[in-house]
């Protein structure tokens, strides 16, 4: 994985000391308030309901083991002995000090972490496939240009009061695994007719109030002409964009307004002007420099079946089961993907104690060349691991209570921290994903019903990406009581869609129950082979709205 | 109000007049509506003159007038709306603009650095700024990741020339 | 400023979040900051709610707390208890982690 050099090293502890700065400041009270918030914003720390929240970058969801016991050491010491994985393959703690703050940051820095842009209206972490490198059909490993991009989008003079906050993911295979189609930039890495290798461009997607897909802007942008090319669209953004609502201040508004061919005549002119000055020309150096540090790991030459492995599965149901839904292909023989669930029956969704985080630690570097990764459905992923070692591994994974077999079963929940966590929700998302996943615990049941993603948000901005769901929940309020709205349909990959409300929305004693009856009359309906979502795709919402909604 | 002027504290020889007001002698800044309304008159006194263009005004609209105006002000409404970052880099980087570039309005020390890098070689700001504070703020970070107008080095050519220079220093 | 109360709320109690750790809290009868909700002074009507934010002022000024708000509330013998669920959860702690927040540290609080 990538290495800062001296350079890197001290942007960030210039970073951490100019915080430090601050937050004594304001600590002092030199600094109003009012003053201080755009400062923190610009550092990922929020004030929540119970305490202030720090979001720690995890760029493209990439970690290191001796990274994850740093999050690990300082959720012990600084916070409640635990953290949340987001759906931007962040990690969020609950409980920190603003006191404590600039302390967080000096640790983060001495293994190469930070939180910068991890909020504010600037370019924020860039999210990709947490398969990357390992992925059978990737045309080029995500991260190469995910970190060239985190570069150059740091502390980016021009675009960081930009109208809005902005998100870029990338996606190196033609499976979509970054939703790169809800984003505000969404780079497809593609291979031409002449075998070279560029991107295809989409911009304006999102979720949030108005959910919008991303459109399609360029076919191939050569690699050296990226960053001119992002330049372009972020300067016709940061000048165009609009700044009198917050609600239509994200690019997806822009591109709405005046269409994505006048998007695409307007970035394509300026990017030839960019073009022009030759500043921004990727040097193919300095790519093949970040490239060596994505260099694939020292794969041994293994037969791609291992008798250990498929001796463990005949011998022991649970770990047959886990192989069978928590395991992805790998592209080099004797090797495999190890999806780690963070989503327990009955657990919160993407939350992870300090004694997990050091024991996936210690599994990734034992099993799967020290590294590992965060994934945007708030999972981890081992993406080395020798099929010979699954065994142990699963092992060690149970005896951290990390060994739930549900990876893409109903079970296997997105869910934001909502009125639990957030001072923006509206109501609660955790408790609702809880019950749901005790609703349909038996691990039969799961199987027979297959791939179903259920997304739930505690509110309209939609962290999580209730829009995408095969089955969306989102929390509204109705004078002080929760109440949640149901929609049907939504994907985030190459599929993408936006999901469609099913009719009113449901009360919290109401809502497991009308989850049921969605799977029961699916269930009814799909014929062999059929995932929810394709049942759905073919039937459309009325059946499930009769169901719903016919016998009330 | 003090001004910055490539980075020193010197007392502001253009005065700011508004759309109704009479034109004191000297140098002055005025409108975009006040300069397109009045430009002989305006060019006539052979004074310096300045342009203010407020957010939503884009340089373009003075492309061509760039020769006579000693300065563009660029208003930032808010500190969060970043417009006039664009702006100065357009002005500076397509236009060639070679005159003074000042930042007016909500021009906060946590931006200083932002706009130097950006083409801005005036800066507008609070009383309560020191030299101190100035040389803090502008120079907060040694290196930038990316080029922009400020012709800083960016770290990548940097790191090209070390590494140039390692593969000498083997060579030998 | 955060609106969390009614229009037509009756009780209302004053919080906020202390700036060092922030931590909740609530206004107290003589002007202190009490991580209990049992401690706090509960007006009745809109305008005995505006006098308790104005009483906040200074500890705003003073940088001692940040965002504070009128929120309502009901309260009898049993003591005082928010009326909306957010409230609730800011006055306990996260209804998911009942080991963590004041539901576990101040016993009593969440009567």
């Amino acid at each position: 994985m990538y290495r800062y050099d001296e350079f890197d090293h001290q942007l960030v502890n210039e970073r951490v000391a100019q915080f430090r700065g601050q937050v004594a400041r304001r600590l002092s009270g030199e600094l109003t308030e009012d003053e201080f918030k755009p400062l923190r914003l610009m550092n990922g720390v929020y004030l929540q309901l119970h305490a202030y929240m720090l979001r720690v970058a995890i760029p493209y969801g990439t970690l290191s083991s001796k990274q994850l016991r740093m999050l690990a050491h300082i959720g012990r010491k600084y916070d409640r002995g635990y953290g949340h994985f987001t759906t931007r393959q962040n990690l969020q703690y609950n409980w920190p000090a603003l006191k404590d703050m600039p302390d967080v940051l000096h640790d983060l820095a001495t293994v190469e972490m930070h939180a910068i842009q991890t909020s504010g209206n600037c370019i924020r972490n860039v999210t990709s496939d947490q398969y990357a490198g390992a992925a059978k059909d990737e045309i080029e490993d995500p991260r190469i240009v995910s970190e060239i991009i985190r570069q150059w989008s740091t502390f980016h003079p021009e675009f960081s009061f930009l109208p809005r906050k902005f998100k870029i993911a990338v996606s190196g295979t033609p499976d979509d695994r970054a939703a790169i189609r809800v984003h505000d930039i969404g780079i497809q890495i593609v291979r031409n007719g002449k075998g070279k290798i560029g991107y295809e461009v989409y911009v304006g997607g999102g979720l949030g109030r108005t959910p919008m897909i991303g459109k399609k802007i360029a076919d191939f942008v050569p690699k050296e002409d990226l960053l001119a090319y992002l330049e372009a669209v972020m300067r016709v953004y940061n000048m165009y964009g609009r700044r009198d609502n917050i609600y239509k201040a994200r690019i997806k508004i822009l591109v709405h307004e005046i269409g994505a061919e006048e998007m695409k005549r307007q970035v394509d002119a300026e990017f030839a002007e960019i073009r022009k000055t030759g500043a921004l020309h990727l040097p193919a150096e300095e790519v093949a420099r970040i490239q060596a540090y994505f260099a694939s790991p020292a794969y041994e030459t293994l037969p791609d079946e291992s008798t250990e492995l498929n001796k463990a599965v005949l011998a022991d149901p649970d770990f047959a089961n886990w192989v069978k839904s928590n395991i992805a292909a790998h592209r080099v023989p004797g090797y495999a993907i190890v999806n780690i669930s963070l989503k327990p029956i009955g657990g919160t969704p993407g939350d992870c104690s300090s004694d997990q985080m050091d024991a996936v630690a210690d599994i990734a570097e034992k099993y799967s060349f020290d590294e590992l990764r965060v994934t945007h459905e708030q999972n981890l992923t081992l993406a080395d691991v020798r099929k010979k070692d699954l065994p142990a591994v699963h092992a060690a994974l149970k005896a951290a209570g990390l060994a739930t077999a549900n990876i893409n079963l109903i079970t296997d929940q997105i869910a934001c921290p909502g009125l639990d966590y957030c001072a923006l929700a509206n109501a609660r998302s955790i408790p609702l994903a809880q019950q749901i996943s005790e609703r349909f615990s038996d691990l039969n049941r799961q199987h027979d019903i297959g791939e179903l993603k259920i997304n739930t948000s505690g509110c309209i901005n939609a962290c999580g990406h209730h829009h995408v769901g095969h089955i969306g929940i989102l929390g509204v309020d109705k004078k002080g009581v929760e109440y949640y709205q149901v929609t049907l349909g939504g994907a985030a990959d190459e599929k993408t869609a936006i999901g469609d409300i099913v009719g009113p929305a449901f009360t919290e004693e109401q809502i497991v129950d009308a989850i049921e009856t969605i799977v029961t009359t699916y269930l009814g309906l799909r014929q062999p082979g059929e995932r929810f979502i394709d049942t759905y795709r073919r039937t459309g919402i009325e059946p499930f709205k009769e169901s719903l909604y016919a016998t009330h | 109000m003090q001004l910055i002027r490539n980075g020193k504290f010197v007392a502001d020889d253009f005065a700011a007049v508004g759309d109704e007001d009479i034109l004191p002698e000297g140098a002055v800044i005025v409108s975009l509506e006040r300069w397109q309304k009045d430009r002989d008159a305006l060019t006539a006194r052979n004074t310096p003159l300045g342009v203010r263009l407020k957010s939503g005004q884009e340089p373009s609209a003075i492309a061509d007038d760039l020769d006579k105006l000693a300065v563009v002000a660029l208003e930032f409404p808010v500190y969060r709306n970043g417009r006039a970052y664009s702006y100065a880099r357009l002005l500076r980087e397509r236009h060639g603009y070679k005159g003074e570039v000042r930042a007016v309005g909500n021009v906060l020390r946590d931006q200083f650095h932002f706009m130097v890098r950006c083409g801005f070689d005036a800066l507008e700001v609070a009383d309560n700024i020191t030299p101190e504070i100035w040389a803090e703020s502008v120079g907060v970070f040694s290196h930038s990741y990316q080029p922009a107008t400020d012709g800083r080095e960016p770290v990548l050519s940097l790191r090209q020339r070390l590494a140039a220079r390692a593969a000498t220093r083997e060579a030998v | 400023m955060a609106q969390h109360s009614r229009k037509g709320a009756q009780f209302q109690a004053l919080t906020a979040n202390r700036l060092a750790d922030g931590i909740v809290v609530y206004l107290t009868a003589d002007n202190r900051w009490s991580e209990s909700l049992q401690d706090a002074d509960v007006t009745e009507g809109k305008e005995a709610g505006e006098a308790l934010l104005g009483r906040a002022q200074a500890t705003v000024d003073g940088n001692i707390v940040v965002e504070p708000y009128l929120f309502e509330v009901t309260h009898n013998e049993n003591g005082i208890r928010a009326a909306s669920v957010r409230e609730t959860i800011r006055q306990a702690g996260p209804t998911v982690r009942l080991d963590l927040g004041k539901q576990a540290e101040l016993p009593g609080v969440h009567r």
